[in-house]
């Protein structure tokens, strides 16, 4: 860990956290108001709205966890900091990848 | 005076270097008797061969620090009433080092974490200027005031689980050290220091467990001055002032 992925870490957390509490309304309101899954999907595809929200939001979950695995692959998992670095870019990339492909589902029409 | 020699109490020290055993001796139980007391009456009357490290007796030089009962402790301050457990003590040499034999570890690692933090004073003035006018009362002062005392036990280090997981780590001595640095109005090695303190086995690793803050025999705060490097670093980052 150094100071720019210590950045990275800690600004991509306080961006999360509005992120994560208007996630977690939106899936009481889903599950209280009885939505089905079509409704939802009605009310996201071809929202410019939700598809940067989630965009944003996968982005962010990518940065903050990629570089929480490398921490944890080096302490617990005794991997030297250049191996750490190709569990980051790794996890990184599949978070990515299924985090967009997420997004794509419920946004696009 | 004759000390009176009521009880004993059984210590198991380490023998040899990092694949060595506890070997177990009794011990008499003396009044106000130290862990470092101990550890010399092993010595003297049951086996000369034993390798222990110790100079001043009175917590001013850092050299005695052992792991007694599982933590690390400086022994010749340690009182054996308080640490011993159902009437045994284990006495090892301080973790997170190699071992050089029974009781000594290898400072070396540590001292050169030290540099690497660099922990140096860099002079910004010469012999030939007037002496510094510091205030005592000065917010500066106050900070490195806090964090001066450190004696180079190695307690800390011994205590830290961030050591233990990542050998990159620098460690909580070495980045206190640092910071009383930061905060002395004399140096002039702020730019490069901020920048090895910021690096891959800098002050952002620590987790603040705190058990550096808990067991300091000086009572200092090491995970304090390590949260004060995360902020002044964080702030020269940010301004692109990090080389």
């Amino acid at each position: 860990m150094n100071v720019r992925l210590y950045f990275l870490q800690r600004a991509t957390a306080m961006l999360m956290v509005p992120l994560i509490i208007v996630h977690v309304v939106v899936i009481f309101y889903a599950t209280r108001r009885g939505l089905s899954a079509a409704e939802i999907l009605s009310r996201t595809r071809g929202s410019l709205g939700w598809a940067t929200y989630y965009s944003l939001f996968v982005i962010a979950a990518t940065v903050h966890a990629g570089i929480g695995v490398r921490t944890v692959s080096i302490e617990w998992g005794g991997l030297r900091p250049r191996s750490a670095d190709a569990v980051m870019w790794g996890m990184g990339f599949a978070l990515l990848v299924l985090g967009l492909r997420a997004v794509t589902a419920v946004v696009l029409a | 005076m004759t000390p009176e020699v009521a009880e004993t109490v059984e210590v198991s020290l380490w023998r040899g270097r990092e694949d060595g055993r506890y070997q177990t001796f009794t011990v008499p139980l003396r009044q106000s008797q130290t862990v470092l007391d101990i550890v010399t009456w092993v010595q003297r009357h049951a086996d000369p061969t034993l390798s222990y490290r110790f100079a001043c007796r009175v917590g001013v030089c850092g050299s005695c620090a052992m792991t007694v009962n599982g933590k690390p402790r400086w022994t010749c301050r340690t009182h054996v009433s308080k640490v011993v457990d159902d009437g045994k003590l284990e006495i090892g040499p301080l973790a997170n080092l190699p071992v050089i034999k029974d009781l000594t570890a290898d400072m070396a690692p540590f001292f050169e974490k030290w540099q690497k933090a660099e922990g140096r004073f860099v002079p910004s003035q010469t012999r030939a200027d007037n002496l510094a006018v510091v205030s005592p009362e000065s917010a500066e002062r106050r900070t490195a005031d806090a964090a001066i005392e450190c004696i180079n036990c190695g307690v800390c280090y011994a205590a830290c689980d961030t050591v233990r997981w990542n050998d990159s780590y620098m460690g909580p001595a070495a980045l206190n050290r640092a910071w009383t640095l930061v905060n002395d109005v004399r140096d002039a090695g702020n730019r490069s220091r901020l920048s090895a303190v910021a690096s891959d086995g800098g002050c952002h690793n620590c987790h603040s467990h705190q058990s550096c803050e808990q067991l300091c025999p000086a009572n200092l705060n090491p995970t304090a001055s390590i949260a004060g490097l995360k902020r002044r670093t964080m702030q020269a980052y940010i301004k692109g002032e990090l080389g």
